[in-house]
């Protein structure tokens, strides 16, 4: 087992290279010029020319890559041009607000969905089922940050009974800020996983071994829950892998909508304030988890299923 | 298999649109979609014969008022036209909607044939940057994107781009290898076929049906994504109206009348539930296997 984790974490390695690459290459090549980006476009020839020899953005593209690779390495994102602290420091801050959202959008994700989709498929085409299908189909289309809003309008502005903004103070506070916030995520979450599980379970339950467990006069609910939904959960641990990427880029817009803090809502902030070095550590840090979720959806799949480890 | 027994080697274009429309004409659910995106784009189309009063112009005696007999949904901080705003709003969604999966279909496709048909290194690389840029979510990739492009028409059109290309490359290069072990693409390369004929007519036409399939379920998604950008505001720029900035410009404002929000939200849900419905019966049409 620690064989399978290791190579899957040297194959990581070249990932995370080319990761950093890309975004070097986005950020520095495709606009233009990052001077005139950071200090707008009334700065004087002479400023762009100090603001280049202090960011070393006057240095070759090669040497300006491998300085890059050099600080991401040691997680030096350099100052941010506006709070004018390190990157770094504000993002550390932020981070735990962005998991905690993440973490827990995706456990009411779970805990409603995947009940929710085993109901759909043992009551096929009854009420159950219909419901589902209904409100997976209406949160296929709604758009998050849509969703977000109507309950921040109905439930903290008009009933009163959650706050409008912030992130929170203290363990009690902070829940009390992230339960609105982390509904509107699980929503999406529990209509995906909901649907997912669903069909997984009835094709499951139409294969041979099932009419076999049935035919040996083994109890309904032993069937559906040992032999049914065991086998089905396999491609819910996958899809849990790509709705928990959903989760954390659906997050950005919900942090704005409730004006939470966090990595999205600073990523964003940083973008229309044109604060060069922040973006680029934003960027950096969801780009890091991406490979992260990947790694880790690879290495739960290949345990979770004894086929693949070969 | 015998090479008689593959007649019909060509699909003609014309057959997916037969069958697209079978599947569509076929459930009261996919004619009502199908009604529902006509009126939308009707809308867009005669926005300026439609809406009441101008998106743009600012009213000082009506600052975030609510609905009217003057202004059926209110007004926004501004003393714009909530209405107005919507119905020009259409115009952005349902241009990028189809714009950006179209473009992304050309470019992926083009990606996807030559890495397949080629193999070797070309196929190396593009099949890499397919997985790396696949491991991202599109929301996430096109803020990443945005961060370094900004914001306006073009810059948009290609974030949402560039964010669909993979897929498309993906889908693309599976089938031309699947194609290319057919008898009668050796046969073409024996008798001295050039390379660019065997692709564009005997690879590209029986590759189709995966490519037209992608484009009408992306529809709804280059929708929502546009939504998204705009809502975050590295979309489109204000004070150009779209569907996910009068969301923001709500947002803003949220002590004033909500139904800039409610609107906005209400038709970009219900355009993207209309694309869904279409999307899903066009994929059990052309993939039976994939049908629930």
């Amino acid at each position: 087992m620690p064989g399978i984790i290791s190579v899957k974490l040297l194959d990581a390695v070249p990932t995370v290279f080319l990761v950093l690459t890309l975004v070097f290459v986005a950020l520095r090549i495709l606009p233009g010029d990052p001077a005139l980006v950071a200090l707008g476009d009334y700065a004087t020839p002479e400023q762009l020319a100090l603001f280049r020899s202090q960011t070393g953005l006057d240095a070759p593209l090669w040497q300006q890559y491998f300085s890059f690779l050099w600080d991401m390495i040691r997680l030096d994102f350099g100052q941010s041009l506006m709070q004018h602290r390190p990157v770094a420091d504000i993002l550390a801050e932020n981070l735990p607000y962005t998991i905690e959202l993440t973490i827990c959008a995706t456990l009411i994700g779970v805990v409603f969905g995947i009940p929710f989709g085993v109901l759909a498929a043992v009551k096929r085409n009854r009420l159950p089922d219909s419901g589902m299908r209904i409100f997976s189909l209406i949160g296929y289309a709604i758009p998050d940050f849509y969703l977000g809003a109507l309950l921040l309008i109905a439930f903290a502005l008009n009933l009163g009974w959650f706050p409008i903004n912030g992130g929170g103070d203290g363990f009690i506070d902070r829940i009390y800020h992230l339960i609105l916030p982390a509904v509107t995520l699980a929503m999406v979450k529990i209509a995906f996983l909901g649907r997912l599980t669903r069909t997984s379970l009835l094709e499951v339950l139409s294969k041979d071994y099932m009419r076999t467990a049935k035919a040996k006069g083994v109890p309904r609910s032993k069937i559906i829950y040992k032999h049914g939904l065991r086998n089905a959960l396999l491609p819910v641990v996958t899809g849990l892998g790509l709705s928990l990427l959903a989760t954390l880029s659906g997050s950005v817009a919900i942090e704005l909508v409730f004006n939470r803090p966090g990595i999205g809502e600073t990523l964003i902030n940083a973008i229309s304030v044109r604060d060069y070095p922040l973006i680029q550590g934003g960027v950096v840090v969801f780009a890091f988890f991406v490979v992260l979720i990947n790694l880790i959806v690879d290495i739960v799949y290949t345990l979770v299923d004894p086929r693949i480890r070969g | 298999m015998a090479l008689a027994d593959n007649a019909p080697v060509i699909v003609l274009e014309t057959n997916y649109f037969r069958i697209i429309r079978q599947a569509i004409l076929s459930k009261p659910s996919t004619i009502l979609a199908s009604i529902v995106i006509l009126i939308f784009c009707g809308i867009a189309a005669f926005a300026p014969w439609i809406a009441p009063y101008d998106p743009l112009k600012q009213s000082y005696f009506a600052i975030s008022a609510y609905p009217s007999a003057e202004y059926w949904l209110g007004t926004d901080q501004f003393g714009r036209d909530v209405l107005s705003r919507l119905i020009y709003g259409s115009r952005n969604s349902l241009i990028f909607g189809l714009i950006a999966p179209a473009l992304a279909a050309i470019i992926g496709t083009t990606l996807g044939v030559m890495a397949g048909y080629f193999g070797g290194i070309t196929d190396r690389i593009v099949t890499r940057l397919i997985d790396l840029m696949m491991a991202f979510p599109e929301l996430l990739l096109a803020i990443i994107i945005s961060a370094a492009l900004g914001g306006g028409f073009w810059n948009v059109v290609a974030v949402l781009t560039i964010a669909f290309v993979p897929g498309f490359a993906r889908v693309s290069r599976a089938s031309t290898l699947s194609i290319k072990q057919e008898p009668y693409i050796e046969s073409s390369i024996a008798i001295g076929v050039r390379t660019p004929v065997i692709i564009t007519r005997h690879i590209l036409p029986n590759i189709s049906a995966p490519i037209v399939l992608l484009l009408t379920l992306w529809i709804a998604s280059a929708i929502r994504l546009e939504a998204a950008l705009s809502f975050l505001g590295i979309g489109t720029q204000p004070p150009q109206a779209s569907w996910g900035n009068i969301i923001r410009d709500g947002l803003s404002n949220v002590f004033g009348s909500p139904w800039s929000i409610i609107g906005a939200g209400a038709s970009i849900t219900i355009v993207v539930l209309a694309f869904n419905v279409i999307g899903d019966s066009v994929r059990d049409a052309l993939d039976p296997d994939a049908a629930e």
